[in-house]
């Protein structure tokens, strides 16, 4: 992978407190996996930034290279890797991603 | 391009021997799984490396051939 690349995501993941790699844009999700984690984090009042694989080739492949992980969405909380659609789910569903976002010191609804 | 369900459980418990593993076809399209994966080898591991793990089983399978896996994994309870 390209240091250019593997920069850029550090960068993003630092100056972005929650951010989301995705399919498409958080108003027009191009893929259901990326649409259950925008509605996740919406339905809980989390404000994140999307970055759209899709207009961004490099990005795609990079990102799994630097998290070792194969698919997309990815999330990211101040910098660290929370996981991609099952993962957030299960979080989400017993109360932990709210526990998390809240030790993260992010603001959202409880 | 498709998989089938008896080669995606062939690699998992290649890579995890212990594993007990549950394949479901989510919408019989051979494209859209969900996997139950539970292993000793999950122990004290946290989600995303337990999810690491498999995807490493299915060596680079993940995102290609195989567009949709849902997985969750667990350890054995004792």
């Amino acid at each position: 992978m390209a240091d250019q690349v593997t920069e850029r995501i550090k960068q993003d993941i630092t100056d972005n407190q929650v951010l989301l790699y995705m399919k498409g844009t958080p108003v027009f999700p191009q893929c259901g996996f990326s649409a259950a984690v925008v509605q996740i984090l919406t339905t809980m009042g989390v404000k994140f930034k999307g970055i759209d694989v899709l207009a961004d080739p490099e990005i795609r492949e990079g990102i799994k290279v630097f998290s070792q992980w194969p698919t997309i969405p990815q999330l990211y909380v101040k910098g660290e890797f929370v996981g991609g659609c099952d993962i957030v789910r299960e979080m989400y569903e017993s109360g932990e991603l709210q526990e998390y976002m809240k030790d993260h010191g992010v603001a959202a609804k409880a | 391009m498709a998989i089938d369900a008896g080669e995606i459980e062939r690699l998992i418990k290649a890579g995890l021997p212990d594993a007990q593993v549950r394949i479901d076809d989510l919408r019989g399209d051979g494209d859209h799984y969900a996997a139950t994966i539970i292993s000793a080898a999950f122990k004290g591991k946290t989600r995303v490396q337990q999810h690491q793990m498999v995807y490493a089983a299915l060596q680079g399978r993940m995102g290609n051939e195989l567009h949709a896996l849902a997985l969750q994994t667990a350890a054995p309870q004792d």
